[in-house]
C-alpha cells in the first residue's frame, strides 16, 4: 500500500501547485499587471456561469427521466430566488424538488 | 484589533452560514466518494489522507478507479494536471486578497474548491471580516469533506435512507450567485461569454474534458475585451 500513499501525495502536490501557480507567476512586486487585475475581478460570474454548465452538462444522456427535473429544479430556485432574495431559502426548495422529482 | 470588528464567535456565525450549501453538498459526495474507496478495498484513513491532502472532488473520484485497475504514475499525473488546471484560475481573483492574509495565505491556496471559489467569491462583507469569513468558510469546508469521506469508509452501507439527488444544492448555490452577480455587475457580457463558450465546449470537447477548454477561452476573451474597454476608456 506503499504505492497508494506515493500516489496520492503526488497527486496532492500537483493539485496545490496548480492553485498556487498565479501566486508564484505574480509575486513580484506588490503591483499586479493590471489585465491580470482585471481579468481577475470580471472572472467570477464567467465562472460560475461555466460551472453551471458543468452541474448540468449530463442533462442529456437521459432527458425525461432526470434532465427535465434537473432544468425544472433549476427553475424553481431562479423563481423563488427572485420573489424572496432567501439563499438558504431557494437551496432548500430547489433540492428538495428535485429529489422528491427524482423518485416519481 | 480595530473597533467595529465583529468577534470571532458572529465572523464564525457569518461563515458557517455561508458554508451551509457546501455542508450538503461535500458532506453527501465524500460520504458517496468514501463508500467507492470501501468497495475499492481502501479504507477510511486512505480515504481521510487523500481528502486532507488532495481535496478536489472530481479528480478524487477518478483517482479511485486508477487506484483500482493499476494505471500508470504518469497517467495519474496527466490526468490530476488536465483535471484541476482549471482552479488555476480561480486564484486570479484573489491574488490580491490571499497575499494580506499572512499565515492563512498558503492554507486559503490549498483550499480553493469549486465551491470554496464560489461562496468565497460571494462575501461582500466590506470590513476587514471579510478575510476572517473567508478563512473560516475555508477551513469548515474542508472539515465537512474530511468528515463525510471518513463516515462514507465507516458507516457508508449502514445508511437506510435514499439521498440521491441531495448534491443538487451545489447547483443551485451556482444558479444562485450568478443570479447575485447578475443583478451587481452593469454589463452582463463576462457572464454571457461564459454561458456560451461553455455550452460552445461542451459541445465540442464532451462531458468530462470542455472545463479546461472553456476557462482557457473565456480568460482569453475577457482579457482582451477588458482591454479593449480601458482603451476606449468607458465605464
Amino acid at each position: 500500500m506503499g504505492e497508494v500513499l506515493f500516489v496520492i501525495l503526488i497527486s496532492a502536490m500537483i493539485t496545490f501547485g496548480l492553485r498556487l501557480l498565479p501566486f508564484l507567476i505574480f509575486r513580484n512586486g506588490t503591483d499586479l499587471p493590471n489585465r491580470i487585475k482585471r481579468l481577475g475581478e470580471i472572472l467570477p460570474s464567467a465562472i460560475m456561469a461555466i460551472l453551471i454548465v458543468y452541474c448540468l452538462k449530463d442533462i442529456g444522456n437521459n432527458f425525461m427521466a432526470d434532465g427535465i427535473w434537473s432544468l425544472t429544479a433549476v427553475l424553481i430556485v431562479v423563481v423563488s430566488y427572485k420573489w424572496k432574495h432567501s439563499t438558504l431559502l431557494s437551496i432548500l426548495l430547489g433540492t428538495v424538488s428535485y429529489m422528491l422529482l427524482l423518485h416519481i | 484589533m480595530s473597533d467595529g470588528k465583529r468577534n470571532n464567535m458572529q465572523v464564525m456565525k457569518a461563515a458557517f452560514l455561508k458554508s451551509i450549501p457546501i455542508m450538503c453538498s461535500y458532506l453527501f459526495v465524500s460520504m458517496a466518494y468514501g463508500m467507492m474507496m470501501e468497495n475499492a478495498g481502501y479504507h477510511w484513513y486512505y480515504s481521510l489522507l487523500a481528502s486532507m491532502t488532495i481535496y478536489t472532488g472530481a479528480f478524487q473520484f477518478v483517482l479511485i478507479t486508477f487506484l483500482s485497475s493499476g494505471a500508470s504514475i504518469i497517467t495519474i499525473m496527466l490526468t490530476a494536471f488536465l483535471m484541476n488546471s482549471r482552479q488555476a484560475f480561480y486564484s486570479l481573483s484573489f491574488l490580491d486578497v490571499f497575499r494580506d492574509m499572512g499565515k492563512r495565505k498558503l492554507y486559503m491556496i490549498h483550499t480553493m474548491t469549486d465551491e470554496t471559489y464560489a461562496v468565497n467569491c460571494s462575501i461582500d462583507d466590506n470590513t476587514e471580516n471579510k478575510k476572517d469569513i473567508m478563512f473560516f468558510v475555508a477551513l469548515f469546508s474542508r472539515c465537512y469533506w474530511m468528515i463525510g469521506a471518513v463516515l462514507g469508509g465507516v458507516i457508508g452501507q449502514l445508511l437506510p435512507f435514499d439521498l440521491e439527488g441531495i448534491d443538487f444544492c451545489m447547483t443551485a448555490l451556482f444558479v444562485i450567485i450568478f443570479m447575485d452577480q447578475w443583478e451587481k455587475n452593469k454589463n452582463h457580457f463576462p457572464a454571457v461569454i461564459g454561458l456560451i463558450i461553455a455550452i460552445i465546449c461542451l459541445l465540442i470537447f464532451g462531458q468530462t474534458a470542455f472545463m479546461l477548454p472553456a476557462l482557457i477561452f473565456v480568460s482569453g476573451i475577457l482579457m482582451f475585451w477588458s482591454g479593449k474597454k480601458q482603451k476606449e476608456g468607458s465605464g
